[in-house]
């Protein structure tokens, strides 16, 4: 069991890097010693990107020793939500295009730059209490509806945040093939329920299956590709350290950032 | 000297904290009426997802503060009169959901009642049947976060009653029973009651335990503050009208039960 | 019927081992100062607390006993009032007096019709609709009497039953309550510090001090000769403790009484303080019993001022506020005190 779920991992993140979209022509090498830079920075990021924009923030503040990098880490929503009522902040990295995109129409933020894309795929606990797989020796990636069984208990995540919006586009796109028992108000919460073992299944992102490690088992399925999940992140129109959230958003879309968010399972953008 | 009435005058030191407590606590509700679009609220209650939210929060907050009045009033009796070793210790412990983060209590019923939990394994099994993603999960969780309020409460009202009233009744030939059923009840009542309201309207607020026991299903485990959570995901100015009908509901019910009991009380 | 009764209860440093027994249609009081275990033997009597040892004998049966019997007080027949009449607030008067016989299984009819009938006994007829905080001090109590006699109890527990009465109400409740135990078929036990009450009520006395019992016998006899400071203080008496010798009591506090009866070894003085006259010089004639002394205090007392004396006998004296004023006495004035021998009880230890 233990073999198939890294092969299905792997297939995923095999996946996702060859279909995303082409790398970005303007992608910079290592970030000059910008001695210039000073200051905090304050980032407000997806609660997703939590382990990797740490990384990313520690080789920063190396790269930039005058630099001290804060960062809100909570679901876009609440920190679009944040953003809109005046909290201090210079750059805002969101999960998905229609965060990035209440607080654009709230002029705070021009020119949103995408820097990693997710997807969905299919978590089930690692005793597959009810043995769900893909079918044998199909060809190319299945579909969801060849993986779910009507009967499954299932978690998906509320249509009103950006992971359950996606997890009913492939829902539609399969068929809908199982119903959803219950509509969790985030990712996190889909996984919690996965690794208890207390549903068959959950929708969730491929970096959430790489962070739980052992905790999950995953399926990539066909219909993930239609609901890529676009991640962007633009500086604050009135950020107070606009330089040091411009270098910190280059060093994202690096070659060196761009290894640390695949390697975390964001496929490149 | 002041020329006051000595029972109307409030002290200063009293007054200044009591109307700043007054401010703190009700200013929030004002920005929430103040800022409520109420063109949007017809068309909100008319909405058959606020309906059936609104309903399964009434008959769950309900079910659960029966649950704990079931099992509440005989724990608080228990932690009030019985000479039990170790009694301090169990009024900690049962107090634990106090303190314990929502979401976390959550987590710590699938471990018991989960499927793959403790009891809710051996259930699962020996009949099919899975607690979490049910309605009665929503009154399990609902239940496991108020039940306390209604125990303290009821705990205070035991141990500020005359246990002599008790004393007269076994005199009387009423065993423990008879004298708990038609003396200690009926003169903690008040505090019953009290406890009780406490209870309902905290199973009535609860968000955390449910959406992490229950989850989140509209028509099944969807109670208002869930939905008023998702609804802040996407547009809060629907948040704030739900908001202000959780409100207005659990309001109106408070002040008609209130007015019935004090009318009660008053011909006692 | 009867009860018999010995209770061993420790309570923080006091002891409290008090032998009782109550035959049928008698009243015990039991009389001592606050403190000294009273209520702690009613409440053990009743089955509320139980003893560290000792037995509880109604009619023969064991009720409690170090051994294997501890019948809690649901299943004793016993009826108790209480210090403050512990009507249930939430029931009405004849539902208060009813609840006994509910509790023991009678119809609810029958228990209404019993409770009306007690009700009608105590004088509280046409009041049984009331709850009991539309009743007054006397009538509350009252009733929780007719509660506790409902049922017939074979022992009757009186825990300070008048004492939360004024001044007026308890005479008038006093002598309802005399009525009632005068036709009381089985043991009573009154528990008071008021000797007025255990005079009026009981047919013996015993008296409780610091957990023990320092004396029995009637009313009469503990009024006439009383064994402690606190039982003379309380029946009025000055009690002097000596030895006696003829017609002459050496006293262990020094200084002698002359005595009209004869009296050996080890004996009790007892003196009423309206027998005491009060002279500025020293009065010629008779009395034997002639001492100088001091005054310390000084209280008006009703008619009287009381006046408490030092020197070689401590005495107190009753004199009327005339002769108070006439002699002019201030705190700290020497004076001679006089006592016929003829009003100086005596009576061994």
């Amino acid at each position: 069991m233990t073999h198939r779920s890294l092969l299905a991992v792997a297939a995923a993140l095999a996946l996702t890097a060859c279909s995303g979209p082409p790398v970005d022509g303007a992608a910079a090498g290592p970030t000059p010693d910008g001695s210039d830079l000073s200051g905090t920075l304050t980032v407000f990021a997806a609660a997703s990107l939590t382990d990797v924009f740490t990384t990313l923030g520690e080789e920063f503040e190396r790269q930039h020793p005058q630099v001290d990098v804060q960062f809100s880490f909570a679901g876009s929503s609440a920190l679009a939500a944040q953003l809109t009522q005046g909290a201090p902040a210079d750059l805002f990295a969101a999960a998905d295009e229609a965060q990035m995109a209440r607080v654009q129409d709230a002029g705070l933020v021009e020119d949103p730059a995408e820097f990693a894309a997710n997807r969905l795929v299919l978590a089930v606990p690692p005793a597959n209490p009810a043995g769900l797989r893909p079918p044998e020796g199909g060809a190319g990636v299945p579909s969801l509806a060849d993986i779910l069984t009507s009967d499954v208990t299932l978690a998906v995540c509320a249509e009103e945040v950006p992971c359950g919006a996606a997890a009913a586009e492939v829902l539609a796109a399969a068929g809908s093939p199982a119903t959803p028992d219950t509509y969790e108000e985030d990712v996190r919460a889909v996984l919690t329920k996965v690794e208890l073992g207390e549903v068959d299944a959950g929708l969730v992102y491929v970096s959430d299956v790489v962070a739980a490690g052992d905790g999950v088992v995953a399926f990539a399925f066909r219909e993930g590709e239609q609901a890529v999940n676009r991640y962007e992140a633009a500086v604050l129109t009135d950020a107070p350290n606009p330089a040091a959230a411009r270098a910190f958003s280059e060093l994202v879309r690096s070659d060196a950032g761009q290894a640390a968010l695949g390697a975390a399972g964001f496929p490149p953008s | 000297m002041s020329r006051r009435r000595r029972d109307g005058g409030v002290p200063a030191p009293l007054l200044v904290p009591a109307l700043l407590a007054v401010a703190f606590l009700v200013l929030p509700l004002a920005g929430l009426v103040v800022r409520a679009p109420w063109s949007q609220i017809g068309p909100q209650l008319a909405s058959p997802g606020v309906g059936q939210a609104l309903r399964l929060s009434l008959v769950s907050a309900t079910l659960a503060t029966a649950v704990s009045l079931l099992l509440g009033v005989p724990l608080a009796w228990v932690l009030a009169r019985s000479t039990l070793r170790g009694r301090s210790v169990l009024r900690a412990l049962v107090t634990v959901p106090l303190v314990l983060p929502p979401v976390v209590g959550g987590v710590a019923l699938f471990l018991v009642l989960g499927r793959q939990g403790i009891v809710g394994r051996w259930l699962y099994e020996a009949t099919g049947f899975s607690l979490p993603f049910t309605t009665a999960a929503v009154v399990v969780a609902e239940t496991f976060v108020a039940m306390p309020f209604l125990v303290i409460s009821v705990e205070g009202a035991l141990r500020a009653a005359d246990a002599r009233f008790e004393d007269a009744a076994a005199t009387l030939g009423a065993d423990r029973w008879t004298t708990f059923r038609r003396v200690t009840l009926p003169l903690v009542a008040p505090g019953i009651a009290a406890g009780a309201v406490l209870c309902w309207a905290r199973a009535l607020g609860e968000f955390g335990a449910t959406i992490t026991f229950a989850g989140n299903f509209p028509g099944t485990t969807q109670t208002m503050p869930l939905a008023v959570y998702l609804a802040l995901q996407r547009d809060p100015e629907a948040a704030i009208v739900l908001s202000l009908v959780l409100l207005a509901v659990s309001l109106a019910t408070l002040l008609l039960l209130r007015g019935r009991w004090l009318g009660r009380t008053v011909s006692a | 019927m009867s009860l018999e009764a010995h209770v061993v209860v420790w309570r923080g440093a006091l002891e409290v081992d008090v032998e009782l027994s109550v035959a049928d249609g008698e009243v015990l009081a039991v009389l001592g100062p606050n403190g000294a275990g009273k209520s702690t033997v009613l409440r053990v009597l009743a089955g509320l607390l139980p003893p560290d040892g000792g037995r509880v004998v109604v009619d023969g049966d064991q009720v409690w006993n170090d051994a294997d019997v501890a019948l809690p007080p649901h299943r004793r027949a016993i009826g108790m009032v209480f210090q403050d009449h512990l009507l249930f607030p939430h029931l009405s008067v004849t539902e208060n007096v009813a609840f006994g016989p509910r509790s023991r299984g009678v119809s609810r009819a029958a228990a209404r019709a019993a409770a009306t009938a007690w009700l009608d006994r105590v004088g509280l007829a046409g009041l049984g609709d009331r709850r009991p905080g539309q009743l007054s001090g006397g009538q509350a109590q009252r009733a929780a009497l007719a509660r506790a006699l409902v049922g017939e109890p074979r022992v009757l527990l009186l825990d300070e039953p008048l004492s939360a009465l004024d001044a007026r109400t308890r005479l008038s409740v006093r002598a309802e309550l005399h009525r009632h135990l005068t036709d009381y078929a089985g043991s009573a036990v009154l528990v008071t510090h008021d000797p007025v009450d255990a005079m009026a009520l009981a047919t013996r006395v015993v008296v409780v001090e610091d957990g023990r019992v320092v004396q029995a016998g009637t009313p009469a006899e503990v009024a006439r000769r009383p064994r402690t400071d606190y039982v003379a203080r309380l029946v009025g008496l000055v009690l002097l403790a000596g030895t006696g010798a003829g017609t002459t009591v050496a006293l262990d506090g020094g200084g002698a009484v002359a005595v009209a009866d004869e009296a050996r070894g080890p004996v009790f003085v007892a003196v009423r303080p309206e027998s005491v006259s009060l002279y500025l010089s020293r009065p010629d004639g008779s009395p034997r019993n002639v001492w100088p002394l001091r005054l310390v205090t000084a209280t008006p007392h009703g008619s009287v001022v009381r006046c408490d004396l030092a020197g070689e006998v401590a005495l107190t004296a009753d004199v009327t506020a005339t002769s108070f004023a006439e002699l002019g006495l201030a705190p700290g004035a020497a004076v001679w005190a006089s006592v016929k021998a003829s009003e100086v009880a005596v009576y061994p230890r």
